[in-house]
């Protein structure tokens, strides 16, 4: 056994070193260590958290495009239906024109008959009128005689 | 041979002893008979040296600790204080700014002085003996170091007396001195006739632990140094068995310092904890 006064300068020295350490060198190692740790942490939960927004985005795209495209379908078809229809009102309207100009084209030739069928009579008037003096070989005074052309105008 | 093979270890394990005598302070074989008031030079420098180079290492990592990327320095600082760390979380449940910091400085440490048993046992004597002969006109033979403080009990009790202080001021802080007497005469048979018998059974089990705990790393690093000495004079086939044992001493020293620092966790732990 040989214990002798190197026990105490070894105890002082052991007592400086832990209250050296306790002040000087846990603290401040120990406090970056937790405080890298809760840095690491947050990051992980953030990109955990990222993930998941990641999905949620992904789902909210898909459920829009799906959304998108029956919208579509629908714009589509109410589009072809109106066609048709447009397409069923311009034939309509068509035919109508068509009716009418006929119509009219119609009326414009009957005017026509009508007129040349008027001067015709005229002239047929004349002509009897001429023939008449002819027949009689002398002149009738035609202003005289009107009302008889006339009724002879109206008869034929 | 066999008185030099004997002369040898000897010299090996003799410290470096410094006293004060009545013509002033005398060295070595003039303080034998100087008794308590002698200092081991070789064991409080070195420990003194080892224990400045745990401390300023760490000491200038915690002063430009970032939380941010460490360096690699920083890392391996981090790694040991980490792992202090857990094994006191692990034990230790209180809160107690003392305890953590205490088992670094006691892990780090010991570890540190029982690394010097790595250092081959002629190298350190011999440049002291070279320096004492040609630089200061000695005997060779009468220059002394040893340089692993760990296999001087002086060393190891002075940190296991440190520990049972602490279990002491710790049990009375959270028991109170009723509490602590109670603890040391109602264990472990709860009638009053049998408190003298408890006291004894608890006084021994609390003399026991700063005891075996100084004990028990002096007597695995002695031994191991001793055996260090003893391969160093087998000749040249020294060699590979010096390897063996070195790589040996891979597991012993760390686990040493580790067992000291763990137990140290307990002892205190178990001072917080109230029966």
């Amino acid at each position: 056994m040989n214990i002798n006064a190197t026990l105490i300068g070894e105890s002082i020295a052991f007592i400086v070193f832990v209250i050296f350490c306790m002040k000087f060198v846990w603290p401040p190692i120990i406090g970056a260590i937790e405080e890298r740790q809760k840095t690491i942490a947050d990051g992980l939960a953030a990109g955990e958290k990222a993930e998941k927004d990641l999905e949620l985005a992904r789902d909210n795209i898909k459920a829009q495009l799906k959304e998108a495209k029956a919208q579509a379908a629908e714009i589509v078809d109410a589009a072809k239906k109106r066609e048709a229809q447009l397409i069923e009102e311009a034939a309509d309207k068509a035919k109508a024109e068509r009716e009418k100009i006929i119509a009219s084209g119609h009326a414009e030739i009957e005017s026509e008959r009508n007129r040349a069928r008027e001067e015709l009579r005229q002239q047929v008037a004349v002509l009897a009128v001429a023939g008449a003096e002819k027949i009689l070989e002398r002149s009738i005074d035609a202003a005289e005689h009107s009302d008889i052309l006339d009724k002879l105008v109206a008869e034929l | 041979m066999a008185a030099d093979t004997g002369s040898y270890i000897k010299h090996h394990l003799t410290n470096w002893t410094m006293c004060s005598t009545d013509s002033g302070i005398a060295f070595n074989k003039a303080c034998t008979d100087a008794g308590f008031w002698t200092l081991h030079v070789d064991t409080l420098g070195w420990s003194i040296v080892l224990g400045l180079i745990f401390l300023l290492t760490f000491r200038s990592v915690a002063k430009k600790a970032s939380t941010g990327v460490p360096g690699k320095l920083q890392c391996a600082v981090e790694m040991v204080v980490d792992f202090v760390d857990k094994s006191v979380k692990e034990t230790f449940h209180g809160k107690n700014a003392l305890i953590a910091p205490l088992s670094l400085t006691i892990f780090v440490w010991v570890l540190l002085m029982n690394a010097m048993d790595w250092v081959p046992v002629d190298w350190i004597p011999t440049v002291a003996g070279l320096i004492g002969q040609y630089g200061l006109g000695m005997d060779p033979h009468d220059v002394y170091i040893k340089s692993v403080p760990t296999t001087d009990m002086n060393m190891t009790f002075a940190l296991s007396i440190g520990v049972f202080f602490l279990i002491i001021y710790y049990s009375i802080k959270v028991k109170g001195v009723g509490g602590f007497m109670k603890e040391l005469t109602l264990q472990p048979f709860n009638h009053w006739a049998f408190i003298p018998v408890n006291f004894i059974l608890e006084s021994v089990t609390l003399i026991a632990r700063p005891v075996s705990l100084a004990l028990r790393l002096f007597g695995n690093l002695y031994a191991g140094e001793l055996i260090f000495i003893l391969i160093a004079t087998i000749g040249l086939f020294q060699l590979p068995v010096h390897f063996l044992w070195a790589a040996f001493h891979l597991l012993v020293i760390p686990l040493q310092a580790f067992i000291f620092m763990m137990l140290t966790i307990v002892y205190l732990s178990l001072a917080h904890e109230d029966h």
